[in-house]
């Protein structure tokens, strides 16, 4: 029986399917073109299912050791979960969102409001719209709703 | 919200004055703006008044289990009027400057 090899490649899609999960929210997310559709991240765990399927093939090869088999498939197992996280991040629980019906329409009247701004001093959408911008007058305001951090 | 900040010049030479609307608190949205460098207008929105005259409740979404606002953007004209939304179906997905600029351009 040869000696025992450290299965690299195994452990090398493991960490780098984990990474391509992470790196979605934490990195990709910050460039347009990687965050309408997360192609880097794709393209990061087709990386990852190859070292992963080159990791298996060599531990399931004669004379290797059955621990060796068994963290393989433990590896290709934990991947398979990060994959399926990534899938419900990504793909499917960023859609669970509420119907909106009601919301403003194009054309319509845009509802007012008054608010506090970051120094906690009110401000109201028809200050905002007539408000001039570098000394001349304003042309609209393009209000971004956002989740918020906190 | 950083594409916002990286185009807010030419938002600016058009006339259109970007507004960002959260229900954080006015000093978290201070400690954002200073840490990320933005410097439009954030509107503090904690009792969902604008977020719920807009619709955009999205229940119990927030850290805390708290209301939030689903991910929205608005163009409003002088008159008030709204002239082009961007109600996204993936909150990853967002309008990208470019295309609110186009929108803005063709204000009258």
């Amino acid at each position: 029986m040869e000696k025992p090899k450290f299965n690299w490649s195994i452990w090398m899609g493991v960490v780098l399917s984990i990474f391509a999960f992470l790196s979605y929210p934490l990195l990709f997310v910050n460039w347009p073109v990687t965050r309408d559709f997360p192609w880097a991240n794709i393209a990061l765990f087709v990386v990852a299912a190859f070292l992963l399927f080159v990791g298996i093939r060599r531990a399931f090869a004669p004379g290797r050791r059955r621990l060796s088999k068994i963290f393989s498939a433990l590896g290709a197992l934990l991947s398979v979960l990060v994959l399926g996280m990534f899938i419900l991040v990504a793909f499917i629980g960023s859609r669970w969102l509420p119907a909106s019906t009601r919301a403003p329409q194009v054309s319509q009247k845009a509802p007012g409001f008054t608010l506090n701004d970051t120094n906690g001093k009110p401000v109201s959408l028809t200050e905002l719209v007539l408000q001039p911008i570098n000394g001349k007058p304003a042309k609209g305001v393009l209000l971004i709703f956002y989740r918020g951090y906190w | 919200m950083r594409s916002i900040q990286k185009n807010l010049d030419q938002f600016n030479a058009v006339g259109i004055r970007p507004v960002a609307i959260s229900v954080d608190s006015p000093e978290e949205s201070r400690e954002l703006c200073q840490k990320a460098g933005y410097t439009f207008t954030f509107l503090s929105d904690p009792d969902l008044e604008a977020i719920g005259r807009y619709d955009l409740v999205h229940k119990g979404q927030g850290i805390k289990g708290h209301d939030i606002s689903r991910p929205a953007e608005f163009l409003v004209d002088a008159t008030g009027t709204v002239r082009w939304r961007m109600l996204t179906e993936n909150i990853w997905v967002r309008a990208r400057p470019e295309q609110i600029l186009e929108v803005a351009k063709a204000l009258q």
